[in-house]
Order: C-alpha cells, then sequence, then structure tokens
C-alpha cells in the first residue's frame, strides 16, 4: 500500500503503547521474576543477592514440590484423554445428521463460559463424601439411591496414591532391571487429581468437541463416499481417513487444553485446596502460597519460572510451527 | 453452519433403527450428566432454610425461595458475612470499562498490524503473542510491585478496580490483537487501496472503512474479554486484599471457604456469579463459538 511519510511515523506511534506495556509488563517482568529466583529474598525485606541456582536446587529437593510436579504430570495426561475421547466421541455423535443438534451442542459448551471458581464450588458440594453417622452425601447419595453403592468413595478427602506396588511382580521386576523407581507413590496418580480433572473435563471437554465437530464438518462427502465405493469398512474409514486428517485439530486441542492444564490455579483453590498431604496441590497453588502467605518471593519465582519454562515447552514449537503454516498461505 | 450442512449431507445410506435409537440414547446419556451440577445449582439455591438437609439435596425444592439469594447478596450481620452484591457491582464495573477499553486498543493494534505492515511487523506480532500463553504466576510478583508504586488518586493503583481494569487491557493485548489482525486481514486491501486515492488519512481509512466494517469482529472480541475478565480470579486475588473492590470471583470463594455459610447460600452465590457469562453465552452464543474458534489459539 501507498504510505506517505508522516502516517508511517503515526502507525508506529499508535502501536507503541501496546509494544511498551508488552515489553514492560510481559518481558521486562518475566526479567525480574527470573533476577528474583536468583536471590536472597525469602522474606518480607527485598534482598536482592545472588545466590545462583541454589534456589532451584533446594525447590527440586522439596518434597511438596516433588508431589506437586506428580499431581501436575497426572492431572494434564488424565485431562487430556478425557477431554480428547470425550469431546471426539460427542463430536462423532453429533455429526450424525441428528435431530435438535443445535441444543445438543449449547449442552455440552455451556460449561465454558463459567468461571473455575464456580464450577469448583459447585462440584465440591457434589463430590463432598458425606461421612457413616451422616450418611452419604452429593454424588456417593445419588449412587446409593440408584443401587450403585458400591461406587461410593471419598472422592478428593481420600488421600490414597495410586501407583504400582513396589513389593508386586510387576514392581519386583521393574527393580531387577534398575526401573525400581518407577514403583513408589511419587509416580502415581492421587484419588484428589482424578475428581480435579472430572471437574475440569466437565468444563473444557465441549470445547474439544467443538473444535473436533467443526474439523469434521471440513471432510468433504465424497471422501467418505469414495472409500465406501472402494469397499472400505466404517471402522477403516474412521481410522484410515478420518482421523488422520484430524491430526491437526488433535495437536492444537492438546497444546491449548495442555496449558490450560499446566497452569490449573483457581479450581484447586475453590475446590480442593492443597489437600491432604498435598494430594492436590500443584505448583500454581505452591507459588501463590509461598510468595503471598510465605513472603518467600525467592522460592515463589523459582516456581515461577519452572511453569513458564514447562508452558514455554509446549508453546514456544506450537507458535513457530502455527505462523510458519501461516505465512505459507 | 450446521442446519443446512448436516441436511446437505442428505441421508442416502441407511441406518438401522436401533443405531438411532442408541445414537439418541449416548447423546441425552451424556446431556444429563452434563446437567447434573446445574440441576443440583438450581434447586439448592431455590430452597427454604428449613429444607435444607443432606439426605433431601437431590430433592426438589417444595416451591420457589429466594431468601437463599437474598442472604447470599446482602449477607447477614448476625453471622458475620458479607453478601456478594458489592462483589457484583465491583465485576461490573471492572469488567465493562476493560472490555470495551481493551477491544478499542485490539482493534487499532490489529488495524496496524494487517493494513500498515512495516518490516518485522510479523515478528512483532508474534513476540506480541507470547503474552498469552504464560503463566501468570511469571509476573504476578513484580505486578504487585508496580501497581503499589503508579501513583492513582493519592494513593496508589494496587487493590483499586482501576488498577485491575489496566492489568486486564494490559494482558489482554494478544488475544484482542490477534483477533481484530486476522479479522482485518480478510478485508480486501483494495477497498483501503481505493479509498487512499480518494484521500483518506491512515484516520480516515479506518473510520470511514475499517471501524464500520468491523462490528462483527468487536463483538467476538467484547464476548472473549468480558468472559475472560469476569472469570478471573488470579489477578483479583493477587492485586486486591480489600473486600470492597474485590470482584465477584473472589467474594465467592470466600464465601465458599467460610464455614459458617449454609449450602444453599453458597449455590445461590455461585448462581449469581456464573449468571452475566451464562446469559452471554445463551444471548450470543452463536458469536461466543465464533470467538472460541477464531481466539483457537489461546486458552
Amino acid at each position: 500500500m501507498r504510505q506517505i511519510k508522516w502516517e508511517r511515523v503515526v502507525a508506529i506511534l499508535l502501536l507503541a503503547p501496546s509494544v511498551l506495556a508488552t515489553a514492560i509488563f510481559v518481558y521486562g517482568f518475566i526479567g525480574f521474576t527470573g533476577y528474583v529466583s536468583l536471590s536472597k529474598w525469602t522474606n518480607l525485606l527485598p534482598d536482592f543477592t545472588l545466590v545462583g541456582l541454589s534456589n532451584y536446587q533446594r525447590l527440586f529437593a522439596n518434597q511438596r514440590f516433588q508431589i506437586d510436579l506428580r499431581n501436575t504430570v497426572s492431572f494434564t495426561l488424565l485431562f487430556l484423554l478425557l477431554c480428547l475421547v470425550v469431546g471426539f466421541l460427542l463430536a462423532f455423535l453429533i455429526d450424525q445428521r441428528i435431530r435438535a443438534e443445535g441444543i445438543f451442542r449449547s449442552i455440552y459448551l455451556f460449561p465454558m463460559a463459567i468461571s473455575f471458581i464456580v464450577t469448583g464450588v459447585v462440584w465440591r458440594w457434589l463430590l463432598t463424601p458425606g461421612s457413616p453417622e451422616m450418611g452419604a452425601t452429593g454424588v456417593n447419595l445419588l449412587f446409593e439411591k440408584v443401587g450403585l453403592g458400591f461406587l461410593k468413595w471419598g472422592w478428593f478427602t481420600d488421600p490414597v496414591v495410586w501407583h504400582i506396588p513396589p513389593d508386586s511382580a510387576v514392581g519386583q521386576f521393574l527393580e531387577q532391571i534398575g526401573l525400581g523407581f518407577l514403583a513408589s507413590p511419587m509416580i502415581g496418580i492421587s484419588a484428589g487429581v482424578v475428581a480435579l480433572v472430572l471437574a475440569a473435563a466437565w468444563q473444557m471437554s465441549g470445547y474439544t468437541m467443538a473444535m473436533y465437530l467443526a474439523g469434521l464438518r471440513g471432510i468433504s462427502d465424497e471422501l467418505r463416499e469414495a472409500a465406501r465405493v472402494d469397499g472400505a469398512s466404517e471402522l477403516q474409514i474412521m481410522f484410515r481417513i478420518i482421523l488422520p486428517l484430524l491430526r491437526p485439530i488433535t495437536l492444537s486441542a492438546i497444546i491449548i487444553l495442555g496449558h490450560i492444564s499446566l497452569k490449573i490455579y483457581d479450581l484447586v483453590v475453590a475446590m480442593t485446596g492443597p489437600g491432604i498431604g498435598f494430594s492436590t496441590d500443584v505448583p500454581a497453588y505452591f507459588m501463590w502460597d509461598t510468595t503471598f502467605r510465605g513472603n518467600n518471593f525467592a522460592r515463589g519465582s523459582a516456581i515461577a519460572v519452572v511453569l513458564l519454562v514447562m508452558v514455554a515447552v509446549l508453546i514456544v514449537p506450537y507458535l513457530v510451527w502455527s505462523t510458519r503454516s501461516e505465512a505459507e498461505l | 453452519m450446521t442446519s443446512q450442512s448436516s441436511e446437505m449431507r442428505g441421508g442416502t445410506t441407511y441406518v438401522p433403527r436401533w443405531r438411532r435409537a442408541l445414537l439418541y440414547l449416548t447423546l441425552i446419556a451424556f446431556a444429563v450428566a452434563y446437567l447434573i451440577p446445574v440441576y443440583l445449582l438450581i434447586i439448592t439455591g431455590m430452597k427454604s432454610f428449613t429444607e435444607v438437609s443432606l439426605q433431601t439435596m437431590w430433592d426438589l425444592p417444595s416451591g420457589i425461595h429466594f431468601d437463599s439469594f437474598t442472604k447470599a447478596w446482602f449477607g447477614s450481620k448476625q453471622e458475620g458475612f458479607q453478601g456478594l452484591g458489592g462483589n457484583f457491582l465491583n465485576s461490573v464495573y471492572l469488567a465493562i470499562p476493560a472490555t470495551i477499553l481493551s477491544a478499542l486498543l485490539g482493534s487499532i493494534n490489529g488495524y496496524i498490524l494487517s493494513k500498515w505492515k512495516f518490516r518485522g511487523a510479523d515478528l512483532l506480532f508474534t513476540l506480541l503473542l507470547f503474552g498469552m500463553f504464560i503463566p501468570y504466576q511469571s509476573i504476578l510478583i513484580p505486578l504487585v510491585q508496580v501497581m503499589s508504586r503508579i501513583p492513582w488518586f493519592g494513593g496508589n493503583l494496587y487493590s483499586t478496580i482501576p488498577g485491575l481494569i489496566f492489568v486486564h487491557v494490559i494482558y489482554g493485548i494478544p488475544i484482542t490483537t490477534l483477533i481484530f489482525r486476522n479479522y482485518y486481514a480478510a478485508i480486501p486491501t483494495e477497498l483501503v487501496e481505493a479509498s487512499r486515492i480518494d484521500g483518506a488519512s491512515i484516520f480516515g481509512v479506518y473510520r470511514y472503512i475499517l471501524f464500520p466494517l468491523s462490528i462483527p469482529g468487536f463483538v467476538v472480541v467484547m464476548i472473549w474479554q468480558f468472559t475472560s475478565i469476569w472469570n478471573d480470579f488470579l489477578f483479583a486475588v493477587t492485586i486486591t486484599n480489600n473486600p470492597d473492590v474485590q470482584p465477584i470471583t473472589v467474594g465467592l470463594n470466600n464465601l465458599a471457604g467460610s464455614y459458617i455459610v449454609e449450602w444453599n447460600v453458597q449455590m445461590a452465590g455461585a448462581l449469581m456469579a456464573a449468571l452475566p457469562t451464562l446469559l452471554v453465552y445463551i444471548v450470543l452464543g452463536r458469536f461466543f463459538m465464533r470467538g472460541l474458534l477464531a481466539g483457537s489459539l489461546k486458552g
């Protein structure tokens, strides 16, 4: 486009506030946090003396943080699995030329509009197990009423951690091949995390459904018809044609849901708190706790930097890939 | 997009009746499961105080009672807790100006980055985008420090609603810029060129060509921003420590964390906190979908 010189200056001036704000509030602040994570600022009085990586060393040796990492990894894997499977199933069913499609879509999608705080408050009420003296409550009571009482359990109040028992056959075998560390509670899933995943997937699976539905609608019917004419079974069409074509959508969904789940904080605050023995604690919760309640700013910054690195590992390749594929268009 | 394309599909393949039945049964079972929390929310909120007991928590209320809503809104002096009414209004005063401001800012950024490209504009855009993925924990500590140093009417921006507006506008830059840039990129440059030949300046092109065309873009961005600002908890709980300025998410979390507040009051409060964004979703659902897919880069 023909551009006059003063207008080019104006264009840059119009963009300047946003660029400046991003430079300070995103990049500058990240730099500051990184600096604090290397400092001695462990109480209310700022102390910027550099101490190298010792805050990180102590953090990774901290048992609470180790449990947090286990919880984040198990939460992310379960959450992704549930959202992708349920989201795809719902999208596939809705794509079968059904009646009242709009109503079903809206029902599956509406939890997205609600805050994690509301979700947490409601799901805490739903999954409060009750007690033997007072009787069952919430979902447990519902199970009792429909004759599925054996499904009752403690949900997020149960401190159990499922893992491979070290004295089991599998545990013994792992021990022999030098992978004994896999059979420990540090590689496992806590019951509380499962409860959190249920609530989070209730909120976010509709989003995956919407993405997959848009993808399915983009696959032409001629393609499926052609495959049928060539004698492909419905299963073959699904696994050989539809799922491979939806791979970019699965990738996007993994990136988006993955970075949400690494950062999950609000839901934990409203629904469970850190839990018994930190069974539902996550790094984001530990960070807020240690920084703004415990005034250990150096440790809080170190956790924040670890979080940032985890998210960046997920996001940066995706950002580069998506801007490059945009340039090719 | 939906009903039309499904009709166009044309039902040529025969599907046995039992499979259709199974299909609908599955869809309905999922729908019921998704609606269970809402059912519980509504019936518990509508029960009177005498009806609330753990044994009957799944039963319908005897009638429609608004006691819990009044108590959740106004609070209770005897029991010593503040209602959510003030927090609700704080959220309104926060979300509306912050939404409008960040939409305007995003629109200008999107205009420059799509129609006034300069060398390095694309790189700058990618650098701007990064801000929407970062875990905000990585900027909270300096943010609190800076907010308490920016002067504001004799005090500072920390723990004020304008302070929160400021924060949401800044961290809204990436997503609003992204949506507007993509929106304006789809508007033909010939249109802009034509008005340039007619003598329109950089402001004229925006004022008379792009802005009038961008109403749908504004709707999408404003729905997105309103929803995320209304639902935000992390910034609110970090930047505001005074109950008089805290938004509804923080108020609700405090209410729910208190052991003296009955379940039906908590549920009524949760319903109040969810209502504005749910209404937006019900009334403008189509745009909400479009916003979701446009912002599918973001979570």
